[in-house]
């Protein structure tokens, strides 16, 4: 700590503060295995970022414009210190995913605010999928209005950039009755062929808002028919699967399939079955910016690996 | 003279009184009946009558089975700090986002059993049975 100098460490806690608050995660693409990056970490450590690669995409999740309760009575303000994040990154990737939740109640009002704010990010292009907080309008045009020209309105799409093959479901409308997500079977079959094509020497980002594996039953944490989604993505050496929904990290790999579930920019939820359901959590506040934040993406050339990193606010 | 004229006055008096104590009564009585007639005729103090209402709180509809007779107006009003939604399964009906403490109501003017849950956590479900 000596030998930090004062600036340098000043200049690190201010970003690990912001990054505590509501970051996302950086993804690397090394060996075609794809590892998140605290993005903290990689702002503050040159040489880290180095090592892994280059950026290739930041993760952003769950930003609930529109909530304005205890558990964060700014969500516009931490994700205006998320965005800052992300603009403050050494070597900046092109894209920028977001898993969903734009909005807290699909209003009019949340998504334009919404815009405004990401339209704040120094990035290339930014791809969405739909949260179910997006879809709640009576006539669940809203999202779609706004973001739905990708998927020609059908909420899922498929994309390439630097060697990534890149897939966007949508797992928020048509609920199973035990609360989980669904694709439903026309998306599946579109998946399928989608994939059909690549060599399994691809890496593959599929990307929803829903975990794709199933975390906890009780509340819904889970899509009900990904399964046989995952029996089209077994054959490919790197796959990397992206929800949001809970608001927290949990991680699991499955043979070449790593799962991952990012950070909110908004709130942090109780973890699985603590309470009476899966809402808000307050936590006193000088906590809050540490349980918020992002999951960042690096491409590792030789060999080609995708690296991923959380980051938090602070 | 004096004495007899003013009891008859007095007597008088007590008869008007007792005239105008019914007819005034009468009156109130009319009243009231046409007012209860007015009510009965007039649709929305008949859906007054009988409004139900559903509360959503810890992720839960209650009750979660209501049975109502047809013509019944039912409100939800969501308690929870989370957005719930209303959304029949046959989509009857849909709310959009209730955030907390707003409300959205519907009317039953059919039969039928109404399976309906929250598209945001379908696990919430209920039933509305309108006789």
């Amino acid at each position: 700590m000596s030998n930090d100098d004062p600036i340098v460490t000043s200049r690190r806690r201010a970003l690990r503060c912001l990054a505590f608050g509501g970051a996302g995660t950086l993804f690397t693409l090394a060996g075609g295995v794809l590892t998140p990056i605290d993005l903290a970490l990689a702002v503050t450590d040159r040489k880290m970022t180095a090592a892994s690669g280059m950026p290739l995409f930041v993760q952003i999740s769950d930003t609930h414009i529109g909530f304005n309760k205890d558990a964060n009575p700014d969500v516009a303000g931490t994700l205006r210190q998320t965005i800052e994040l992300v603009n403050a990154m050494p070597a900046r990737p092109a894209l920028i995913l977001h898993t969903g939740d734009i909005t807290h109640l699909s209003r009019p009002e949340e998504f334009d605010s919404a815009s405004q704010l990401l339209s704040q990010l120094r990035v290339t292009e930014l791809h969405t999928t739909p949260g179910e907080h997006d879809v709640a309008d009576a006539t669940v045009t809203e999202y779609f209005n706004r973001y739905g020209k990708a998927s020609d309105r059908r909420g899922y799409y498929s994309f390439d950039h630097q060697g990534v093959h890149f897939v966007s479901l949508i797992n928020v409308l048509n609920f199973k009755a035990n609360g989980l997500g669904a694709l439903g079977q026309p998306q599946l079959e579109w998946l399928e062929a989608d994939l059909k094509a690549r060599s399994a020497s691809t890496p593959i980002v599929v990307f929803a808002h829903m975990p794709l594996w199933t975390i906890y039953e009780p509340w819904g944490w889970g899509t009900a028919d990904a399964d046989q989604a995952m029996g089209y993505l077994r054959r490919f050496g790197s796959v990397t699967v992206l929800n949001g929904h809970i608001h927290q990290i949990v991680q699991k790999v499955e043979g070449n399939i790593t799962f991952h579930t990012a950070r909110s920019s908004a709130y942090p939820q109780p973890t699985a079955g603590d309470g009476p359901g899966p809402g808000p959590l307050k936590v006193p506040s000088d906590q809050l910016p540490k349980m918020l934040g992002i999951s960042s993406v690096t491409v590792q050339q030789h060999p080609k690996m995708l690296a991923l990193t959380d980051t938090t606010l602070a | 003279m004096l004495n007899t004229e003013s009891s008859l006055d007095y007597r008088t008096r007590r008869v008007r009184g007792r005239t105008i104590a019914v007819s005034l009564c009468a009156w109130v009585l009319l009243v009231v009946v046409s007012g209860g007639l007015g009510f009965a005729a007039e649709p929305s103090a008949t859906a007054t009558r009988q409004d139900s209402t559903v509360s959503i709180h810890n992720f839960m509809f209650s009750p979660t089975s209501l049975v109502v007779p047809v013509g019944t107006k039912v409100s939800w009003k969501n308690l929870d700090g989370e957005p719930h939604t209303i959304k029949s399964i046959d989509d009857t009906f849909r709310s959009g986002a209730l955030d907390q403490n707003d409300t959205f109501s519907f009317k039953f003017d059919k039969p039928g059993t109404y399976k309906y849950a929250c598209s945001i956590h379908p696990q919430m479900v209920a039933t509305i049975e309108v006789k």
